[in-house]
């Protein structure tokens, strides 16, 4: 037996882009490419962060407030959902890079599933109480229960828009795991070539991260 | 460069094989992945959006021709506000990067194409699709709040708000995607040999652009997304009746905008930079101050938002750092002025069409810069602040100095993307009225300012008349400058001269490929030994064409 580690038969070799050198280049472009679009999310999610602070400074009593109107178990539900599903990204990766196929499906699966339970969560079990009460932006706005504090509909405003980018985000996520599933059955992502993986990994990652800031700054606050 | 380019001695005959003809039909245009095609392709658009831009332009001046006008004054708003939206989102900001940086980085670079060339004709396609719902806009329900979309006007409005901003949005990401693959690109495809320090400095230019272009962007996209929100449910954050604060928008607005002048000057730069090296045939003048200073630009100019906000009720001590930093970026600009002067000093200056654009270049954006000081300052500025000095101000920099360069940049480079040689004559008489009906429209609209037209009235008291008349006088002369521009150009598609590979005795790697170039771009991949401005191997102008 050679050193190497033996590429399995059933897979579609990756041909290196007409323009790059060698394929290691090929690689640390895509993942330098990724890490800068990841800086402009960051500071699309930045401007969002700042506004959160500034309201919330100028209405602490309405944050520690209408914060206790959101579900802290299913917060707390969602984000072990999310945790979970970094680490069956890893894992995806992992096997990959061990040529071990099924086991990648498996995980990209998985990644799938938790995504999907995330989504189920917020829109199935969060959201329509805060529909039927009332607690929404300020053009929807009824609640009552909040009147002794100032401007409670600015909260809701944010933690709509916030966790509502934050939800496009795990839907755009779904639908790139699901192309890296396609990928996967189509046998192209193996030791020699899984950029992908690796690329819409960073981005999961990201999306986590995003939700483990939004988590305590609006379900724990106060 | 070490691979010199040798320039025919015999007329050159048009080449065969070029990237224009490697494939045919129009899915051999819609599906190119070609980084010289996907250039073109926003040459053009972004061409045709100036001649909108410019159209609205010519009636806002024709409205302010004379006392009372011509226009219903919410017409006046909507036209001002188009002119602006216009310019500034479809023409200017991708117009130097997205069109001639598409087209000449990677051929800067020795490079076969751009790092993500799928990525590259993706964010072409967002951008038609920003201009498509930019232009549904427009026909349904001009905006009229001006290019800035300032609380809480643009909430109360019944114009199209909502679709134009997301118009904006959209075009914002087409901007991003072309950042990353600039950087990645240059990073990552540079030939052997080509250090940091052998980049071209149009190329460092573009580096120090896509890095504004993907740290304020998205903060542009959170702003818009914010004001569709609180249009559409009433988040409470710009909107004074709900208790949020039209001043953290007008933060937010500037967080973006103000980089986003430099996104749009930068790039204008690193073209001059280019033109005056070859036409001087001297290596640029402190070289890697030239380049840093690009990226000095880069980083200072994000910390002088406020100076559009001086009196809009930020604190008295944030003006005053907002000052000091604003005449602190003035500096790593002034740095590349004095460069290029001194790269003319003694140089074997050659009077060709694009050097006189950067001739013009310098003095108008000298004018440009430096007017903007009396602006920074917190003082001149209360008195200044919305008046026509601004608008004047904004102008000598934006038109004076990106569009000059542009323009000049695409004399330049004219005969590589089109493999021939246009009329220097009228090529000339273009830049000559160009010059003069730019200086007469908005050098009268510095002294307008002064005596205290504030800007966007739809009419005026009858003592600003003359100034007024005078200034809408200058945008016709402007009209016919481009007019001419347009018919060389087109001449040169016609019958021009065949260019060779190096008409301008450029140093750069662009200059050792055929024009146009093959589809992809070199047959060998050069190496390169020296910097990019060494001409002792390269010889002089040789004339039009050979």
């Amino acid at each position: 037996m050679s050193q190497q580690v033996a590429v399995p038969e059933k897979v579609v070799r990756h041909k290196v882009g007409h323009h790059w050198p060698h394929v290691e280049v090929e690689l640390s472009g895509a993942k330098l490419g990724f890490w800068i679009f990841l800086c402009t999310e960051l500071l699309m999610f930045g401007g969002l962060f700042v506004a959160y602070t500034y309201f919330r400074s100028l209405y602490p009593e309405t944050f520690t407030a209408a914060h206790q109107t959101l579900s802290i178990p299913l917060g707390t539900l969602n984000t072990g959902v999310l945790i979970l599903s970094s680490f069956t990204v890893v894992m995806a990766i992992r096997s990959a890079m061990l040529n071990q196929r099924k086991a990648m499906l498996g995980y990209l699966y998985a990644t799938l599933f938790l995504a999907a339970a995330f989504m189920v969560i917020k829109l199935g079990f969060e959201w329509p109480p805060k529909f039927e009460k009332g607690t929404l932006p300020a053009a929807f706005y009824t609640y009552e229960g909040l009147a002794h504090v100032e401007k409670p509909h600015i909260f809701f405003g944010l933690y709509f828009v916030m966790t509502g980018l934050h939800g496009i985000h795990v839907v755009i996520g779904m639908g790139l795991i699901s192309w890296l599933i396609w990928l996967g059955h189509k046998g192209v992502l193996y030791r020699g070539f899984y950029t992908p993986i690796e690329i819409v990994g960073l981005y999961w990652h990201f999306v986590d991260l995003i939700w483990i800031y939004l988590f305590p700054l609006f379900y724990l606050a106060g | 460069m070490s691979t010199a380019p040798d320039i025919a001695t015999q007329a050159p005959s048009f080449p065969k094989e070029h990237y224009l003809n490697a494939s045919k039909g129009f899915k051999s245009w819609a599906l190119t992945v070609d980084h010289k095609r996907i250039g073109l392709m926003y040459l053009v658009s972004v061409l045709t959006f100036f001649l909108v831009g410019g159209l609205f332009a010519l009636l806002v001046r024709l409205e302010l021709l004379a006392p009372g006008g011509m226009f219903e004054q919410k017409t006046y708003n909507q036209l001002f506000t188009l002119h602006g939206v216009v310019m500034v989102f479809l023409f200017i900001i991708p117009s130097i990067p997205a069109a001639l940086g598409n087209f000449f980085l990677p051929l800067q670079l020795g490079a076969k194409d751009v790092a993500f060339p799928k990525m590259n004709l993706f964010s072409f396609y967002i951008y038609a699709v920003g201009a498509i719902v930019a232009i549904v806009a427009m026909v349904t329900g001009a905006v009229d709040t001006g290019w800035t979309f300032y609380t809480p006007y643009s909430l109360t409005t019944n114009t199209g708000v909502v679709l134009t901003v997301f118009a904006a949005f959209i075009l914002g990401f087409s901007s991003i995607l072309t950042g990353v693959n600039f950087i990645v690109t240059i990073h990552k495809l540079r030939p052997p040999g080509m250090t940091w320090f052998r980049l071209p400095l149009f190329a460092w230019s573009l580096y120090a652009t896509s890095v504004i272009q993907l740290l304020s962007t998205p903060v542009l996209a959170i702003t818009l997304l914010l004001l569709i929100a609180e249009r559409l449910f009433g988040v409470g954050v710009f909107d004074p009746a709900l208790g949020g604060d039209p001043v953290l928008f007008q933060h937010f607005f500037w967080f973006y905008s103000h980089p986003a002048v430099y996104i749009m000057i930068v790039p204008a730069f690193g073209i001059i930079s280019e033109l005056i090296a070859t036409f001087s045939r001297r290596e640029v003048f402190g070289y890697k101050f030239v380049a840093l200073s690009s990226v000095a630009i880069a980083i200072i100019g994000f910390f002088v938002w406020g100076h559009h906000m001086f009196v809009s009720g930020q604190s008295e001590f944030a003006g005053m750092v907002f000052s000091f930093l604003t005449f602190f970026v003035a500096i790593p600009t002034a740095v590349k002025i004095f460069n290029w002067t001194a790269t003319l000093y003694k140089g074997d200056i050659q009077l060709r069409t694009p050097m006189i654009y950067a001739i013009m270049f310098l003095i108008q954006f000298t004018i440009g810069g430096l007017t903007g000081l009396p602006l920074g300052a917190l003082g001149t500025n209360v008195a200044l602040h919305d008046t026509y000095y601004v608008v004047a101000h904004f102008h000598y920099v934006m038109m004076g100095g990106t569009v000059f360069a542009f323009i000049g940049g695409l004399h330049y480079w004219w005969p590589k993307i089109t493999g021939r040689m246009y009329s220097e004559k009228s090529a000339n008489i273009g830049a000559f009225l160009l010059f003069i009906g730019f200086n007469v429209t908005f050098f009268t609209q510095f002294l307008l300012g002064f005596k205290g037209m504030p800007r966007r009235y739809f009419d005026y008291d009858p003592e600003f008349s003359g100034l007024h008349a005078f200034s809408s006088v200058g945008s016709w002369i402007l009209g016919v400058g481009f007019l001419v521009t347009l018919y060389c150009f087109i001449q040169s598609l016609r019958k021009g001269e065949v260019a060779s590979s190096n008409p301008w005795g450029g140093t750069t790697l662009e200059w050792t490929t055929q024009s146009p170039p093959i589809a992809h771009n070199f047959i060998d991949t050069p190496t390169v030994s020296t910097g990019p401005y060494d001409h002792s191997e390269v010889p002089a102008a040789t004339g039009r064409a050979a």
